[in-house]
């Protein structure tokens, strides 16, 4: 049996990770990750390829679970086997590098579909709040059309209203516009800042470093597992301690 | 009605070509229940069948081994025998050992009649053909599709339900269009236990009047009528479902 949760507090962290140890097989993807922010915050995490950082993002919402360590959401403890992964993915929502929109259903239809059949919200109300949600990601008169019938771009903003209209807690975007033409970049990161603007806490992994240093309230460097070294951008990126950092910036600067 | 029944008496009469179902009101009766019977058959077995295949795909991605393995036990079986036996096992099996009742004269009445056994045997017999249908489908889904249903708290059976299953219908479609097809053919098999299906009306009719070659070519008339019918219909399913910007 799992102790009630402690009510959580915005003065407690919203999203805090504890010595996280994660393994594929025998290859040890994350060794010991923590860290912990609170409410409202913005955080990015950079590194190589390979060093674990989608892992890390998809332990947070149970996509993956854990080998060993402590993951908390709102005080609620993710590597639990009684998790109620409902309740948490009300709180996480995640928008990935594919996209991954349901093909079959327009733009307003997937953003419509999880408050219906998951949370089994009145439909009225949920059309209302997916017709909001397709103005505020600037997708008026797109409500009709199908995924197939969007640029990457508005596909992946799509993404971020379907995951929107869960009303979550916390985002975690994973390269969401890795995928996309230069120019299409612009518009998703558009929304991510006024997102974040409006006091959404999220977590995300990029390589637009530009966007990262304007955007995070703190950078984290991840190299094989484990994270490296950390900072608030201005600092972060002016004088990067670790070795492995100042060779990773300077690649990719 | 009258016309057409005049022309084929006046064409027998004047030939000797004998179309008995078209102008002899027994006959006539006949065969159209029989192809009604057809008609039944076919599609009870059909909707049967895909709920056969869609639960047991389902049950194929099952994270209990024992329900995968009865899954594909019974899809082996039924695959891998011939249609006829497993109508005569159900038949002449397994409806020997069920429970029956006896009427007021003594006569035996069994739990369930010739129809209802055909429309159990053949659904099984397709069902097991859709359950591997559905699964190359259920295949074709990427795995990341089902991750942000995940994501998005769907439960497997919600996500499979309104994300999986419908994706794989539209990749499958082909397949079970043929597989239909097969299953509608196979309903004459039903002859065999005395269904009186088109195939069974057609026999009793060509015995009485000895008019083999004619009622032939109406039985194949018949069936390429049914199954083209199916064939548009599932045409008008596939369009239907067609997603706009969707695959090519
Ligand atoms: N489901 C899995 N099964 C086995 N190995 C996996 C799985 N997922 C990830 N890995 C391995 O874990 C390591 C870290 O992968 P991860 O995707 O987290 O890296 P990443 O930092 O996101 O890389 P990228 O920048 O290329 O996206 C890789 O070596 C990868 O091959
Ligand atoms: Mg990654």
């Amino acid at each position: 049996m799992s102790a009630a949760a402690p009510t959580w507090t915005a003065e407690r962290p919203i999203v805090e990770l504890h010595d996280v140890h994660k393994s594929f097989g025998t290859v040890e993807v994350l060794r010991g990750v923590s860290f912990s922010m609170m409410k409202g915050e913005v955080i990015c995490v950079i590194g190589p390829s390979g060093s674990g950082k989608s892992t890390l993002i998809r332990c947070i919402n149970a996509l993956v679970p854990i080998n060993r360590g402590s993951i908390r959401v709102e005080g609620q403890e993710v590597n639990d086997p009684a998790l109620d992964k409902l309740a948490l993915r009300r709180k996480v929502g995640m928008v990935f590098q594919q996209y991954n929109l349901f093909p079959h259903k327009t733009a307003l239809q997937n953003i419509m579909m999880a408050p219906l059949h998951v949370l089994k919200q009145d439909r009225r109300e949920v059309e209302e709040r997916a017709r909001l949600l397709i103005r505020k990601v600037r997708l008026d008169g797109k409500e009709d059309s199908y995924p197939g019938e969007l640029s990457g771009g508005q596909q992946q903003r799509v993404a971020i209203a379907r995951s929107l209209a869960m009303r979550p807690q916390v985002m975690l975007f994973d390269e969401v516009t890795a995928a996309l033409d230069p120019e299409t970049v612009k518009e998703v990161l558009n929304t991510i800042r006024e997102l974040a603007e409006e006091g959404m806490t999220c977590i995300l992994v990029t390589h637009e470093m530009g966007f990262a240093r304007e955007i995070a309230g703190h950078i984290y460097f991840t190299d094989r597992g484990v994270i490296v070294e950390h900072g608030p951008p201005a600092e972060f990126f002016a004088s990067p301690k670790d070795e492995r950092t100042r060779q990773f910036l300077s690649q990719i600067l | 009605m009258n016309a057409v029944a005049e022309f084929f008496r006046n064409l027998y009469e004047a030939t000797g070509l004998n179309f008995t179902v078209f102008y002899d009101p027994y006959d006539r009766d006949r065969y159209l229940r029989g192809v009604w019977t057809t008609i039944y058959l076919s599609v009870v077995s059909i909707g049967l069948s895909i709920v056969i295949g869609g639960v047991g795909a389902w049950l194929q991605g099952s994270p209990v081994a024992l329900l995968r393995r009865l899954v594909n036990g019974f899809v082996v079986v039924f695959r891998n025998t011939p249609p006829l036996v497993q109508i005569f096992f159900f038949y002449f099996g397994l409806g020997t050992l069920l429970p029956a009742s006896f009427d007021a004269s003594g006569l035996r009445q069994p739990l369930l009649n010739n129809v209802q056994w055909a429309i159990i045997s053949l659904s099984l017999f397709a069902g097991a053909f859709n359950v591997e249908i559905f699964r190359s489908g259920i295949e074709a889904v990427p795995r990341t599709t089902v991750e942000a249903a995940e994501a998005l708290g769907y439960t497997r059976l919600g996500a499979y339900l309104f994300i999986v299953l419908p994706l794989a219908l539209r990749v499958c479609l082909p397949s079970l269009n043929n597989n239909l097809v097969n299953l509608l053919k196979t309903t004459t098999l039903a002859y065999a236990i005395a269904v009186p299906e088109t195939l069974y009306a057609m026999k009793q009719i060509w015995s009485e009047s000895q008019n083999v070659p004619e009622m032939m070519s109406v039985l194949l008339a018949t069936y390429i009528a049914l199954v083209g019918l199916l064939v548009w219909i599932m045409h008008r399913w596939e369009r239907a479902l067609a997603i706009p910007g969707y695959g090519r």
